[in-house]
């Protein structure tokens, strides 16, 4: 699985990525991580309000920092 | 397990009545904070609350949990309203409008879109490469820090409606006259050219269609714990301020250099607002001190505008996609509009 943040380095795309990585190694789930800082690829990927996750080139969030438990109910179906 | 988690998962009839009983609390909070102080400072301390130390501590405390009570329960209820807006049904609605209608819709959609400043950036790309007008753009982006949560629910507190209503109406003003000339001057040119060739791919996910009750009071909450974990040392250190001003700062001296008669407070205000970063939650308590002490509401509410709209940090993230003579005509015109309205404040609230 190949795993999008998108965003500035912000604390939000941190925490974001933090709660994406825990929630795919509770999955079990083999990912990739990718930070994505570029602005015209992060609105590439429709995204206006930062920080955005992106699962294997598809927009799953964006604008909101999720709690782990809840990047698992999001990346569960997809794996 | 934590709140949020509780939140969750909660059926219907746990979500109201926690909502409920939380709406009682706040209530409860707030109508005892002002008794409770005049009895632990008066009475159990022992100080006398007509002299200054005195009033210095009770209005420090007084004030710090006043505003956090106000803070949390607007930062509440306005992201909960919030949620049912997003930046991308703001670019829908935004697409068809001409210049003229489209800046008043653009300011007023700028004050109801749940946004950060911090995504300034992608939103500016993402609207313009849309097509939509960058003068439209503009003034999306000047409303939404100028006119926001935070300024309207101390605002409300501390000054009530009439002072609310007027500062709302005056930062709208602001967005839509300014984003109208800068529209007019064709601002094309002064933008880096690969905002122009952005391509906008993929689907859009809107992120307030999909979302449940419990989804937008778990949004909510997690927004009244970011704000106030972003702004609680600028609160205090504003209303620490704002005490010893209560206290101590003689009130002839403000009168002589900065009160009503003073023709220069206004710019002077806001020329120090500007490069100074603080939010609403820093300034208010010091606003609050100084008109008691006879300062003009427009002076002071000039000087907030100019630290809230415009922040060095913002036009540093802006300096990625407007070249510098449109950033210097986005700072002078806003500057000139909040100088404007602080001469028209000053002429219509009686200090």
């Amino acid at each position: 699985m190949n795993i999008k943040i998108l965003g500035h380095g912000c604390q939000n795309c941190a925490n974001l990525e933090k709660a994406t990585r825990e929630a795919a190694s509770a999955l079990g789930i083999d990912a990739t991580y990718e930070k994505v800082t570029d602005d015209a690829s992060i609105v590439g990927y429709g995204v206006m309000r930062t920080p955005g996750l992106v699962v294997d080139e598809k927009l799953v969030l964006s604008g909101r920092v999720p709690t782990a438990d809840q990047v698992q109910e999001l990346l569960a179906p997809l794996a | 397990m934590t709140v949020i988690d509780r939140v969750h998962k909660a059926r219907p009839t746990q979500r109201w009545v926690g909502l409920g009983a939380a709406a009682v609390t706040w209530w409860a909070l707030y109508s005892v904070n002002l008794p409770f102080w005049d009895w632990l400072i008066g009475d159990v301390v022992g100080l006398d609350l007509e002299t200054r130390l005195g009033s210095g501590v009770h209005f420090f405390f007084y004030d710090t949990v006043k505003i956090l009570l106000l803070l949390t329960g607007i930062i509440f209820l306005v992201t909960v309203l919030r949620s049912f807006m997003s930046v991308e049904r703001t670019r829908a609605i935004l697409g068809g409008k001409r210049e003229g209608v489209g800046n008043v819709v653009a300011a007023s959609l700028g004050v109801i879109t749940p946004f950060c400043s911090c995504s300034a950036v992608p939103a500016f790309i993402g609207f313009v490469a849309a097509g939509v007008p960058v003068g439209v753009t503009m003034s999306f982006l000047i409303a939404s820090p100028l006119v926001n949560e935070v300024a309207i629910a101390l605002l409300l507190g501390l000054f009530g409606w009439g002072p609310t209503l007027l500062y709302v109406v005056a930062g709208l003003t602001i967005a839509i006259v300014a984003g109208f000339i800068l529209g007019r001057m064709r601002p094309e040119r002064w933008i880096e050219p690969f905002v122009f060739e952005t391509k906008l791919g993929g689907q859009t996910v809107d992120p307030g269609m999909s979302l449940t009750w419990n989804d937008r009071i778990q949004i909510g909450i997690e927004e009244v714990k970011d704000i106030l974990k972003k702004i609680w040392p600028y609160l205090l250190v504003g209303i620490g301020i704002g005490a010893a001003i209560h206290g101590w700062a003689p009130e002839q001296w403000f009168a002589d250099h900065a009160g009503p008669d003073v023709w220069f407070a206004v710019p002077l205000a806001v020329l120090m607002g500007v490069p100074l970063y603080s939010n609403a939650a820093g300034i208010l308590p010091m606003v609050e001190a100084l008109f008691d002490k006879g300062l003009p509401m427009g002076t002071l509410l000039a000087f907030m505008m100019a630290t809230v709209a415009l922040s060095l940090p913002e036009m540093i993230l802006l300096r990625r996609v407007l070249k510098p003579q449109l950033i210097g005509l986005f700072i002078g015109v806003v500057t000139v509009g909040i100088i404007a309205v602080g001469y028209l404040f000053n002429a219509v609230i009686p200090t």
